[in-house]
């Protein structure tokens, strides 16, 4: 749910916690930790039958993201995952505190959720409602067999019991800064930033 | 029930300032919406219908909400719609008829309202034979309102679905032409399309036998013909009413077949429109009358398509006025 800043409209008072070297460096870390996440039921399985996990990108960084992540993979790893989108505005919790909003992007699964791996993929783990939400978007379409998340960075403050599996790296700053993503025209990280929440 | 949230106030962590939804407190009619917010409306449903797709067709995010259908007047496809779009939403219904009122002991309506109001309904969806009867309970009662027929007034959850169809078969309806052809003068349908269209830059075009053309009609901003030849000519999209005998004093045609001969749509003269215009047409329909059975199971028929969107459309229009509302869920 977080706005996605073009280099034209970052803020003066922006300061970077990430650059793109940075990002490269996180996401080429980030695949090869997908390579290796352990699912539940691969002691079962061979090597062969263990499904790959779908990335589930979370409206709207967490789509950008895991479509550079698998990116990365099909370079480091050679396989593409499949992707998928999931919106979680009519999810939400406190539709009731701050009034109607925009839809901000579509819910799309690749396929048949049910017995699948989805890996979850979002850009800041703050409060963890979000990914509540995202949650429950994913069980309205079946069963997976497991769920995994990932995030590209976590700055704490979370008011959920929810922790990611997979982390790209920890960001210290204070509950009155937000965190934002700076994508180019085509959705591709630049930075991710900090600046003053507005007032 | 907590404070309306103003627009534009962000407040909470998680988030950054992202365009919140222009509030719409209640839906009385299109004529007062600008065009920003017909569109926002109409995004908000393509999100719905995908939604209607899915194998579990149901969202929680009206969980707590209880709707209430009160209808003074007879409908079946626009209450079952909105019921579905409320149950879709996980919202509660409840819904009263007319026959089996306290109406028909001779109770007011406001006092029904009131005394509806007493039960707690976070939205109520009213028709009603009068025009303004939506806008007087809007005044009366602490609700949301939503206006689902108003005698000849506006019928704005029609309008609204109609132009979902048009925008997702023609796209942009800047410069389109849409021709409503059958009994103005007593067609909320009609009042509605014609603001609604015409705010997203449709041309709209109305015809019908001069007894049913309202004569200040054109100072809605549309084009008036007595005659259905050049209305229809060149349409992208036509939309044909039926005869509202029930609204009428006294018979304004002198028969339905004669209608049918120079007011009806059959395959002749739908090839004055555009090749492959869409025909539409709000229900119910008098075969034979205003409409050739061949042209309203033909290929350029979307009919039923308008059916099928209006639960999309009344699941936006429903989120947004309990949403806007700032109400407080009741688990």
């Amino acid at each position: 749910m977080r706005q996605l800043l073009t280099p034209s409209d970052l803020p003066l008072d922006a300061r970077v916690l990430l650059d793109r070297t940075a990002i490269d460096a996180v996401l080429t870390h980030l695949a090869a930790e997908i390579q290796a996440i352990a699912w539940p039921r691969d002691v079962e399985l061979t090597a062969s039958e263990r499904p790959k996990p779908w990335l589930c990108g979370i409206q709207r960084g967490g789509v950008a993201l895991a479509r550079e992540l698998a990116e990365v993979i099909q370079r480091d790893f050679g396989w593409t995952p499949e992707l998928g989108a999931i919106d979680v505005t009519l999810y939400r919790d406190d539709t009731w505190l701050k009034g109607p909003r925009a839809v901000e992007g579509v819910t799309r699964l690749p396929g048949d959720v049910n017995g699948q791996r989805v890996l979850l993929v979002d850009d800041v783990l703050f409060t963890g409602r979000t990914i509540r939400a995202a949650l429950n978007v994913l069980m309205d379409f079946g069963r997976p067999e497991a769920v995994r998340l990932l995030v590209l960075a976590d700055r704490g403050g979370r008011e959920l019991p929810v922790a990611p599996d997979l982390q790209g790296t920890l960001l210290d700053v204070a509950r009155t800064e937000s965190v934002e993503l700076c994508v180019d025209s085509q959705n591709r990280l630049l930075s991710v930033i900090v600046r003053p929440k507005n007032p | 029930m907590l404070p309306q949230v103003e627009p534009g106030q962000t407040p909470g962590t998680d988030s950054l300032p992202q365009a919140p939804q222009e509030p719409l407190r209640h839906l009385l009619g299109l004529e007062h919406l600008s065009a920003d917010q017909i569109v926002n409306i109409l995004d908000l449903a393509a999100h719905m219908k995908a939604v209607n797709s899915r194998r579990i067709k149901k969202l929680p995010t009206l969980r707590g909400v209880t709707v209430l259908t009160f209808f003074v007047e007879n409908s079946t496809r626009t209450r079952m719609s909105f019921e579905l779009a409320a149950k879709r939403l996980s919202a509660d219904t409840m819904s009263f008829t007319a026959s089996s009122s306290s109406l028909a002991k001779g109770e007011t309506l406001i006092d029904t309202a009131r005394n509806l109001e007493a039960m707690g309904p976070d939205i109520v969806i009213i028709r009603h034979s009068c025009s303004g009867a939506p806008a007087l309970l809007a005044r009366t009662v602490n609700c949301g309102i939503v206006n689902a027929g108003d005698g000849s007034h506006e019928h704005p959850t029609q309008g609204l679905l109609d132009i979902f169809t048009l925008r997702e078969r023609l796209g942009d309806l800047r410069g389109k032409k849409v021709a409503i052809i059958g009994d103005i003068a007593h067609s909320r349908v009609a009042r509605s399309n014609i603001f609604g269209l015409q705010k997203l830059g449709a041309d709209v075009h109305v015809a019908g036998p001069a007894t049913m053309l309202p004569h200040a009609i054109e100072e809605l901003g549309c084009t008036a013909w007595p005659r259905v030849e050049p209305a229809m000519e060149g349409a992208d999209a036509v939309m044909m009413l039926r005869i509202q005998r029930e609204r009428q004093g006294n018979d304004l045609i002198p028969s339905s077949h004669e209608y049918h001969r120079f007011f009806g749509l059959d395959e002749k003269r739908l090839k004055l429109a555009k090749p492959g215009a869409l025909v539409m047409h709000p229900g119910p329909m008098n075969r034979g009358v205003e409409i050739a059975p061949e042209v309203a199971d033909g290929d350029q028929s979307v009919i039923l398509q308008q059916v099928e969107n209006g639960v999309a459309v009344r699941m936006a229009v429903l989120y947004l006025v309990a949403a806007s509302r700032g109400l407080e869920p009741q688990g």
